[in-house]
């Protein structure tokens, strides 16, 4: 062991962390705002791979400019989504949880019956496709256009959140729902907003996942264990998604290089257990959210 | 019945009445199929595999190749002169499921025969059902051996068949130096024993062996370790969805597939298509069979294959080929014990005991000639190994002079031969129905 590949660990786990945090982006923001527990998150994820898949193949689009188009597709799947089904059942936390549930299997099977079972393929341009070298350290060009682009996102989410009017509005909604209606902010139609921005979020990463894996219609399950986790301890808000992703990707990326990935994993799985153990609400959680 | 403390104690004394005789509703073996083929009605089967689920991308294909080949069967005459008849379920990737489908097919459905399963746990799961019954399962995938049953047939290659070609011929082109990476659970591992056995006598060096849970797509850390390692090849038994990504993020990481290739034992026709042949091209993969085998009766197979209906999918590979084969190798065997002990007295069992032995010649095994052992009832084949090419089709780089044994116990001498009534232990002893 040297210091070289130590620092390849140290790399690969901002990678990581990336990547479960561009997975959890979009239920951060659903379960903070609205506390809906959307068991279809993981399939939102594997509706943002399709449509970049439907894009490309049937459209020509370059990959690239099917990311911001996944978003726009899967947001308004998301939309559709909470104005017929998730706005009747805000106050009714299990029924949500049983009804995106059964949501997540329509939209897998439905994914199935369309395009059938088998894995597709998403291109990606030739340059993307190699790995960059810093050094001694290495790291694909892929990894960092996700890196760039969660960065990017949750840039902007943050100036979306604490710069803008709509921002304010949503916050006041997140600590007290009454409260907020009763100063004139419609708290339906910011529960309807935020509910198609994460889901929209949750498609711009099936898209990128569908280039770093693979696009099937069972995708969505393997991320949406890891998002829930990211967003449960870090208490559902944006910076304590940040933190958890960061935090637990570099320890699976330095646990993995000192033992073997599925141990890293097993101690992963066992400090989040002990920590919610003593701190249930999460890192940061909300003063004042009503729970 | 109210649930007072006279009624309680009756059924309580009751039940243990009856659990002390169980022999009251076990079958015995003669009476386990309680059903009796009639000349002039169809042959019932039944087609255990996944439509939905995980394990759906494999298991459909099987589904569909099996029709393909009853048809064909059907086309020419049928089985003894008699149609067979598909009774298809879905197991749904849920173990569960596969053992209570198997239950249906047998009880009520009184198929014959079973084709199924792909992974080695649902066939752990079903096998009970099936021996308790002394029913005939034909298992039509490769798998890792270590089980010595008197009701299943297998078409696919074990792992004694996978390693015994590809690990010498990996370590002659490309060097000594190899690091193992597989799915975390019972096949790759014991696939891994057997090839460290072959890697020993080719006198290769294993510098790591990393397991990722199944269905996991994050090979970062795994890449790093072979980074580190530098080793000359990488062998690999990682399937499913994960073997896509980990083929996609080798390229991704700067890993070059003729300085380091992986040698593989499932990335076939389908893995490469679905993660696109620029990043499959270069490695190898040792199975029986390939789409592109030059060989008339292949030509024949993928041609009316891919133009049926049941085609639509627009490619075969070795594990759609092992399934057509068993159709041939049920016929064959169903033939052989129809004439020994006459069409109506046909059992599964029957089936079976004829089996060993029954070829499926040239002319209609796309991957060629066939049989099946008469001992343990797996099957002789001609492993061979692929390279991908830039088109995503595979170039045959060396196939096996002649047929290799199969041998479920190779690397557990010490638990005894595989023997037609059982496993047989060194001391004489024979063990039935081992799993």
């Amino acid at each position: 062991m040297d210091l070289g590949s130590l620092l390849n660990a140290l790399i690969l786990g901002v990678s990581i962390a990336s990547i479960w945090l561009i997975a959890a982006l979009g239920l951060t923001i659903i379960y903070g705002t609205a506390g809906v527990i959307n068991m279809a998150h993981g399939e939102f994820i594997m509706l943002g791979a399709y449509s970049s898949y439907m894009l490309q193949f049937y459209l020509g689009l370059p990959y690239l400019l099917c990311l911001p188009a996944s978003f726009v597709i899967v947001a308004l799947v998301g939309l559709a989504l909470e104005r017929g089904l998730i706005r009747y059942l805000y106050n009714r936390p299990l029924d949500t949880l049983l009804a995106t549930y059964g949501v997540s299997l329509v939209l897998m099977q439905g994914v199935r019956l369309i395009f059938g079972s088998d894995p597709k393929y998403l291109a990606v341009p030739e340059m993307f496709q190699s790995n960059v070298m810093l050094g001694s350290a290495s790291i694909s060009a892929f990894r960092i256009v996700v890196l760039g682009i969660t960065a990017f996102l949750v840039f902007a989410l943050w100036l979306l959140f604490y710069k803008t009017r709509f921002g304010v509005q949503v916050r006041a909604v997140m600590q007290n729902k009454e409260m907020a209606a009763s100063f004139g902010i419609n708290s339906g139609r910011i529960y309807m907003m935020t509910f198609a921005l994460g889901a929209g979020l949750a498609g711009v990463a099936g898209a990128l996942f569908g280039v770093l894996a693979i696009v099937l219609p069972t995708m969505g399950a393997s991320y949406v264990v890891q998002a829930f986790l990211m967003v449960v301890v870090g208490g559902g808000s944006l910076a304590g998604s940040v933190v958890a992703s960061g935090v637990t990707g570099e320890m699976q990326s330095v646990f993995a290089f000192f033992t073997n990935d599925t141990f890293a994993r097993f101690i992963i799985f066992v400090l989040i257990v002990v920590f919610l153990r003593f701190r249930p609400q999460g890192l940061f959680a909300q003063a004042g959210a009503r729970r | 019945m109210q649930f007072t403390r006279r009624n309680l104690l009756k059924t309580t004394a009751a039940a243990s009445a009856a659990l002390a005789a169980p022999h009251l509703w076990l079958p015995t073996a003669s009476e386990a199929w309680g059903a009796t083929l009639k000349k002039g009605e169809p042959i019932k089967v039944g087609l255990l595999f996944s439509l939905t689920g995980s394990l759906a991308v494999p298991e459909e294909d099987s589904t569909l190749v099996m029709q393909y080949a009853i048809e064909e069967i059907n086309k020419a005459g049928g089985v003894a002169g008699v149609p067979i008849e598909p009774v298809i379920v879905d197991a749904k990737s849920d173990f569960a499921v596969y053992s209570e489908k198997a239950k249906e097919l047998i009880l009520r459905e009184k198929v014959i025969a079973l084709f199924g399963c792909y992974t080695s746990a649902s066939r752990k799961a079903i096998l009970p059902t099936v021996m308790q019954r002394d029913h005939l399962l034909y298992y039509p995938t490769c798998y890792e051996g270590a089980e010595c049953t008197q009701n299943t047939i297998c078409t696919g290659p074990l792992a004694n068949q996978h390693s015994q070609d590809l690990i010498p011929f990996m370590v002659q082109q490309f060097g000594k130096r190899v690091f193992f990476v597989g799915s975390n659970y019972v096949w790759p591992k014991e696939s891994n024993k057997n090839a460290k056995v072959w890697l020993q006598k080719a006198g290769g060096e294993l510098l790591g062996e990393e397991y990722i849970p199944l269905g996991s797509s994050e090979f970062g850390p795994v890449l790093n370790k072979i980074r580190e390692a530098k080793p000359d090849f990488i062998f690999s038994t990682v399937v499913g969805a994960s073997d896509i990504a980990f083929h996609k993020q080798f390229k991704q990481e700067g890993f070059k597939a003729d300085k380091m290739p992986i040698a593989s034992l499932t990335t076939g026709e389908i893995e490469t298509r679905a993660m696109g042949a620029e990043f499959g091209a270069g490695h190898f993969l040792s199975a029986p069979y390939f789409q592109s085998l030059d060989n008339p009766t292949n030509n024949k197979f993928v041609e009316n294959f891919l133009k049926s209906k049941y085609g639509k999918n627009g490619t075969t590979h070795y594990n759609m080929e092992e399934t057509y084969t068993s159709a041939y190798v049920f016929k064959a065997g169903f033939e052989k014990a129809a004439a020994a002990v006459g069409f109506e007295n046909v059992t599964p069992r029957a089936i079976r005991d004829h089996s060993g032995g029954v070829r499926v010649e040239d002319n209609v095994s796309p991957e060629g000639l066939i049989w099946i052992d008469e001992n343990n009832f797996n099957c002789w084949l001609k492993p061979k190994i692929g390279q991908c090419q830039a088109d995503g089709t595979f170039k045959i780089v060396k196939a096996a002079d002649s047929h290799v044994a199969p041998d479920p116990y190779s690397i557990y001498p010490d638990a005894g031969v595989c023997t037609k009534d059982g496993l047989k232990a060194p001391d004489g002893k024979i063990r039935k129905s081992v799993i």
